[in-house]
């Protein structure tokens, strides 16, 4: 009796009973998931719970906050803040379009007119990015500095007449303004416009442009008809991709513009880093700014009809 | 005599060619090369500020700024460590770096496999969840963590391992998608004939899996890796005293920017052009080995 049990104990584990099994395979997928999702509940959506409660309380660092319910700090992150929001809109919906605009012909031109050359130019397109974004966008100081061969040649064709008559430049100098923000946003983010944009361009069958050609469109009629409704997805996702981080972006408007380029991401920071009671409006303009971006960018998905975005 | 010699080549392929073609003017070549010419200018502005990073690498700069070209030198190469401060925050940078990846690609290597191969109940909440940080903007992120830091363990405990757990959290969602889309390409029949084979479970996944994914596990490393040592926002919230090299960078438009940061711009450029013509080297030679 006591011989035959071991045995089949022992064979149990090779060939376990169905429900075990089941429990088993029910039970894999939360192991493999469950220390990723516990880091990104902890570190990501409990510091937002932590956030919005931040946002209701008073204090300072060396009496500590205290949770108090103060909503006002929701109308001063709301009403004193109104120009460092309006420019963190304009810059960054300036900034999807003009990427959109420069990221369609190229994502095209490599997607349907690359050749052989086609990994070679996304790898062009990608490289740049390793070297470090702040120095590179550091670089712009060089070529935007007053003495540039650029901004000479802007000088000598009096573009920078106009354009200071617009607002977009201050006096002869291109640095320290916000046409060098929106510049440097640009250059930033087009290579978030470029891939998604070429990964959708990419699947279309080029015979459909051929079949576009044999039923008398020209050119451009192909490309509204048939190309552009089928690279849809990837404008939606490079627009995404794009506007999201431009949002938020401080970086352009501190190295590139002026006192007057302020936009929300340098106010959080102040808040935060250099003031010591700010802590509380900082976080309640985060949540403002976070809510935001949510409602748009979900109101854009829905518009544009694209759910799988990963 | 020699117009008659000349016609017959062009005579036969007269009739095939399009109306267009017959058309050729010069705005028909103008349009044709439009897009070429849009292409070329967009790529000079993408490639331009790296091309300026090389070369104000060689300058000698007049004052604590490096921004205008004065006079070359290769003084910044001959020592890029002049600046102490710099190489110490581009070691700090490495040790996150290296660690937040590591700690990253595993996290999401096991997310990406449960999504892939298992069936479960709350896999839109599990991918809303993967989708968020991707979507929230750095800012957001950098001061709703500072927020939750400061409550917890107090300004005071920001350092290494804050900027580590926000990298972490950054990267993750970053590689499952680079994991995900190699599984998901992957043929299932080569798992499927391993198990025919009598390869037990673990077997297939070290002999089979792993070989087949690690392409993808290495790209979503790397990827990883250039986050976090790249990043900036987040960092500043989450760094306490410490300076990263980002940070350093940030700092010197403010003190003084040497032109040892160029020369570091360049390597990182230099680096990831020879690490990608050694792996075209590499593949090239193994598809002609096969």
């Amino acid at each position: 009796m006591t011989a035959v049990a071991p045995t089949s104990a022992a064979e149990k584990p090779v060939e376990p009973p169905p429900a075990q099994r089941k429990l088993r395979r029910n039970l894999t997928p939360w192991v493999l998931l469950l220390p990723g999702l516990l880091w990104l509940v902890v570190f990501f959506l409990v510091p937002i719970l932590t956030s919005v409660s931040a946002s209701v309380q008073q204090g300072d660092y060396d009496d500590g906050f205290k949770l108090t319910w103060h909503w006002a700090n929701y109308a001063d992150a709301i009403t004193k803040y109104g120009t460092q929001y309006l420019h963190s809109g304009i810059y960054s919906v300036l900034c999807t379009v003009l990427c959109l605009a420069l990221g369609y012909p190229v994502a095209y031109f490599i997607a349907f007119k690359g050749g052989r050359w086609k990994s070679l130019l996304m790898a062009l397109v990608i490289v740049p990015s390793f070297t470090s974004f702040l120095i590179r966008t550091i670089a712009w100081k060089t070529i935007l500095a007053d003495n540039s061969p650029l901004v000479r040649t802007l000088s000598d064709l009096h573009v920078l007449k106009i354009t200071t008559a617009l607002g977009w430049t201050v006096g002869d100098h291109v640095l320290a303004s916000p046409a060098a923000v929106v510049c440097g946003m640009v250059y930033n983010f087009l290579p978030f416009t470029i891939l998604p944009l070429y990964t959708s361009l990419e699947k279309i069958d080029p015979r459909l442009h051929e079949a576009g050609h044999d039923l008398y469109c020209n050119t451009f009629t192909t490309w509204r008809r048939i190309t552009l409704p089928l690279s849809m997805p990837g404008v939606i996702g490079g627009t995404l991709l794009t506007f999201i981080p431009a949002v938020g972006d401080y970086i352009n408007a501190q190295l590139l513009g002026n006192p007057n380029t302020g936009v929300v991401g340098q106010k959080i920071e102040d808040l935060f880093l250099r003031n010591t009671q700010g802590y509380p409006v900082g976080s309640a303009i985060s949540v403002v700014m976070m809510v935001g971006t949510l409602i748009l960018v979900m109101s854009y998905i829905r518009k544009a009809g694209t759910e799988d975005l990963i | 005599m020699t117009t008659v010699t000349a016609p017959p080549a062009a005579r036969p392929a007269a009739p095939t060619t399009t109306p267009k073609a017959r058309r050729r003017s010069p705005m028909a070549w103008i349009r044709e090369h439009t897009l070429l010419a849009v292409t070329v200018v967009i790529f000079v502005f993408m490639l331009l500020p790296n091309a300026v990073i090389l070369w104000m690498s060689f300058n000698r700069p007049v004052g604590k700024f490096d921004y205008v070209w004065h006079q070359f030198s290769l003084d910044a190469w001959l020592n890029p460590c002049a600046n102490n401060e710099m190489c110490h925050s581009i070691g700090l940078s490495l040790q996150i770096g290296v660690v937040a990846t590591i700690v990253a690609t595993i996290l999401g290597t096991m997310i990406a496999f449960a999504m892939v191969r298992y069936r479960f109940k709350a896999r839109s909440g599990v991918n809303a969840l993967l989708f968020l940080p991707m979507a929230a903007p750095e800012v957001v992120m950098g001061a709703t963590l500072a927020a939750l830091f400061f409550n917890t363990i107090g300004p005071g405990g920001l350092g290494f391992w804050t900027i580590t757990i926000a990298h972490v959290m950054f990267c993750v969602s970053y590689v499952v998608v680079t994991v995900k889309s190699r599984l998901a390409g992957m043929d299932p029949t080569l798992e499927r004939a391993a198990q025919d084979l009598y390869a037990t479970p673990a077997q297939t996944f070290r002999h089979v899996t792993l070989p087949l994914v690690a392409p993808g596990i290495a790209a979503a490393a790397l990827l990883a890796f250039a986050l976090s040592v790249d990043d900036y926002i987040i960092t500043v919230f989450t760094a306490g005293n410490l300076e990263t090299f980002p940070m350093y960078i940030w700092g010197s438009v403010q003190r003084a920017y040497p032109a040892q940061i160029d020369v570091i711009g360049s390597l990182m450029l230099l680096g990831t052009m020879a690490v990608i013509a050694l792996s075209q080297i590499v593949g090239r030679a193994r598809t002609a080995r096969r």
